[in-house]
């Protein structure tokens, strides 16, 4: 048999994506400025080469969605003083390990100058490792968005009813729908340039469902799409933004109804918020949102790393130049900030577009061919 | 060996050092020129222009499927001389082992390595071992230099690939980096992938022999296909256009990349060349890598162009299997597994 070639998805199958295409050219009656909010939209946009195809007029904007890019630099302090201390292993998801914190220092770097740091694909992966070092302390990195906020929460669940001793959770984990909220509050008309219509995140929206997006359309009249993550998802997503724009009716819409239910998942829900519950955060590039965090409810606070090692977040001194916060605004795109691809690259970025590779600025520098 | 496991004594020049060169090593990789045991290998007969590579191996877990440490220090070293269009003769080897390191796994990794070097035809002629003490090294590394003879002038060059050449691939990427990846952290993912870890030199003689022509040869090992093309194509000073639907990759592989958040077209082969040469000698040579096992899924994946409109010099441009165009350009550093 053949071996098939990269990305050969059925939905991205390239006569399926050629009709979709034509479709929206011809039903495409006014520009129409769009913001994803997930870095694997970012990040699918541009691999597949969508971007270069979008009919003239759609815009597309990478808003602050990946939730590595917004983890503030005052966290990355916390999590390397922490790796610093005798007696402690981190535990941590991979691509945490080289965003940057104060001057630049990245838990890579604590690790090559003696730091235990452990990479880990689950949270599960970093109980066993607290079974098998029992005379250290594990502490697991809890970054991520609601997607992956349940299965933390299950593992500490997991924790207590074990009594595990030397195990527990540095939360730092945001939501995404006070972040949108935070976004359209400060957000000009549609008429003047603001966003017409969100690309809502698959993932994320597998356990929210629909419900906690009903305020973009009822408080501020903004249509969204939950949208798969292959190219004919999201162009049938683009779709149904500009249907809904031609009918005047804006709602939130589930394009993804082979992953998402539009009731999300109730089960994770209820673990979640049995650990976890809403706070005030910090967002790279953006500043305080609140309710956008979660920390851990009193009845688990001995698994809470921030209260067994009494962390504070240390501060740090301003970034200055970077204009991370317009761009995951929509307001500017990465070609616009001076530090672009001089003073912030991939190998020294400076914001939180830069840092991960699903950071806007970052797929940008990656892919983008000339000024597309 | 009747010691379970390597202690410091077997790197100390003694006799403990001196029954496991004789009991293991001389016997797996059996040779006149290594038998004749002195100070430094006696080579007789070379001519002309040679090709000489060295490569560090410090793979981790040592036993895969698909190939061994030993296996890689063969395939990896032979194909980098032949990478200059070279046949590639002799290898010498140092290794550097971990007080403790079971015998077992030592005689499993050292027979595997001979056998390696025997249906490559190449001979390994001169060799160390030093032992460390344990946490001093992780394992075993291996060093291993490889001497080849230059089959025709000019050789191949990163930097001799022109506008109008073709860009041929010779099989399916991702095999080796996503075994490795998946067996060293226990993932249950791709469970037939093996590492394609094979000697392609036989293939390289073949092509130059009888296509004659070759600008470019090159092995995407570290960084993958992705690093590599960008390579030549800054070495050149030209512009790479890569169709990305010719690219062949497993199925189980694609898979195992897209739980994990990695790119294929950024892991590492261990039996794949890229073979660069004028485009009307394209379907002569794929002919000619078709012919041997290695080469059997080989392909046309692109070609060369003058930098212009199009791109920059030192870019490799994707078109995608959607019509689309986006930069295929180099990592950073190694690719991470990402969060969700």
């Amino acid at each position: 048999m053949k071996t098939p070639g990269l990305n050969n998805s059925a939905f991205a199958d390239p006569a399926l994506c050629q009709g979709l295409l034509h479709a929206l050219e011809q039903k495409l009656d006014a520009p129409l400025r769009f913001m994803e909010v997930c870095g694997t939209h970012t990040v699918a946009i541009f691999r597949s080469g969508l971007r270069s195809l979008l009919p003239k007029g759609i815009e597309h904007l990478s808003g602050p969605g990946c939730p590595v890019c917004v983890t503030h630099d005052r966290e990355i302090a916390a999590c390397i003083t922490l790796a610093g201390r005798d007696g402690v292993r981190i535990a941590t998801f991979g691509d945490l390990m080289r965003v940057p914190g104060p001057e630049g220092k990245s838990l890579k770097q604590a690790k090559a100058q003696g730091a235990a740091i452990d990479i880990v694909y689950s949270p599960l992966d970093a109980l066993q490792l607290a079974q098998q070092h029992k005379d250290e302390q594990i502490v697991f990195l809890g970054v991520g968005f609601e997607t992956t906020a349940p299965t933390v929460a299950a593992t500490i669940q997991m924790a207590q009813r074990k009594g595990l001793p030397n195990f527990s959770v540095l939360s730092f984990h945001k939501l995404v729908p006070p972040a949108l909220e935070a976004l359209l509050a400060d957000e000009r008309p549609t008429e003047e340039g603001g966003i017409d219509a969100f690309l809502l995140p698959g993932h994320v929206s597998t356990i929210l469902g629909l419900e906690p997006y009903r305020f973009m359309v009822e408080r501020y009249a903004r249509p969204g799409v939950i949208g798969g993550f292959d190219p004919a998802d999201i162009l049938q997503s683009l779709l149904l933004m500009l249907e809904m724009r031609k009918k005047s009716v804006p709602a939130i819409v589930n394009q993804y109804s082979r992953a998402v239910s539009d009731t999300g998942n109730a089960h994770a829900r209820a673990i979640l918020f049995d650990v976890f519950a809403p706070s005030d955060a910090l967002w790279r590039g953006i500043g305080l949102i609140p309710a956008s965090g979660l920390v851990m409810k009193d009845s688990y606070a001995e698994y809470d790393a921030w209260k067994r090692f009494s962390l504070t977040l240390p501060d740090v001194p301003e970034v200055k130049g970077c204009t991370c916060g317009d761009i995951l605004k929509g307001r500017r795109s990465p070609g616009q900030c001076p530090l672009f691809g001089k003073a912030c690259t991939p190998a020294n970025p400076v914001g939180p577009c830069m840092v991960s590779t699903e950071g806007s600025c970052a797929a940008y520098f990656k892919y983008a061919i000339g000024n597309l | 060996m009747d010691e379970p496991r390597v202690l410091l004594d077997y790197g100390s020049g003694g006799k403990a050092a001196q029954r496991l060169i004789t009991d293991l090593f001389a016997r797996c990789f059996a040779n006149p020129i290594l038998a004749a045991m002195d100070d430094a290998a006696l080579l007789q007969g070379l001519s002309g222009q040679l090709a000489m590579s060295t490569d560090g191996y410090t793979v981790d877990p040592l036993e895969f499927p698909g190939g061994t440490i030993g296996t890689l220090a063969v395939h990896g070293t032979v194909n980098d001389v032949a990478m200059l269009g070279a046949r590639p003769l002799y290898l010498s080897c140092a290794f550097i082992l971990e007080e403790g390191l079971p015998m077992a796994l030592l005689e499993r990794i050292v027979e595997s390595m001979g056998e390696a070097a025997r249906s490559a035809g190449v001979h390994i002629v001169t060799g160390d071992t030093k032992v460390v003490p344990k946490g001093a090294a992780d394992k075993m590394f291996i060093v291993t230099t490889g001497l080849g003879e230059v089959l025709s002038s000019p050789t191949p060059s990163g930097s001799r690939a022109l506008p109008g050449d073709a860009i041929l691939l010779s099989g399916s990427i991702g095999d080796h980096g996503l075994t490795v990846l998946s067996r060293r952290e226990g993932l249950p993912l791709a469970a037939d992938a093996r590492s394609d870890s094979a000697a392609l030199h036989h293939m390289v003689a073949a092509l130059v022999r009888e296509v004659g022509s070759i600008h470019t040869l090159r092995d995407p090992t570290r960084g993958g296909l992705a690093t590599t093309l960008n390579e030549i194509a800054a070495q050149s000073g030209v512009l790479c256009n890569i169709q990305e639907s010719a690219i062949p990759v497993r199925p189980g592989i694609m898979a195992g990349c897209a739980v994990l958040g990695l790119d294929p077209l950024y892991l590492a082969n261990e039996g794949k060349l890229i073979c660069v040469l004028p485009k009307n000698l394209a379907d002569e040579a794929l002919a000619v890598m078709r012919s041997f096992p290695e080469g059997q899924e080989a392909v046309r994946i692109g070609s060369i162009q003058a930098p212009g409109q199009y791109g920059k010099a030192g870019q490799v441009v994707l078109h995608t299997a959607l019509g689309g165009k986006r930069l295929l350009g180099m990592l950073e550093g190694e690719q991470l597994p990402r969060i969700c």
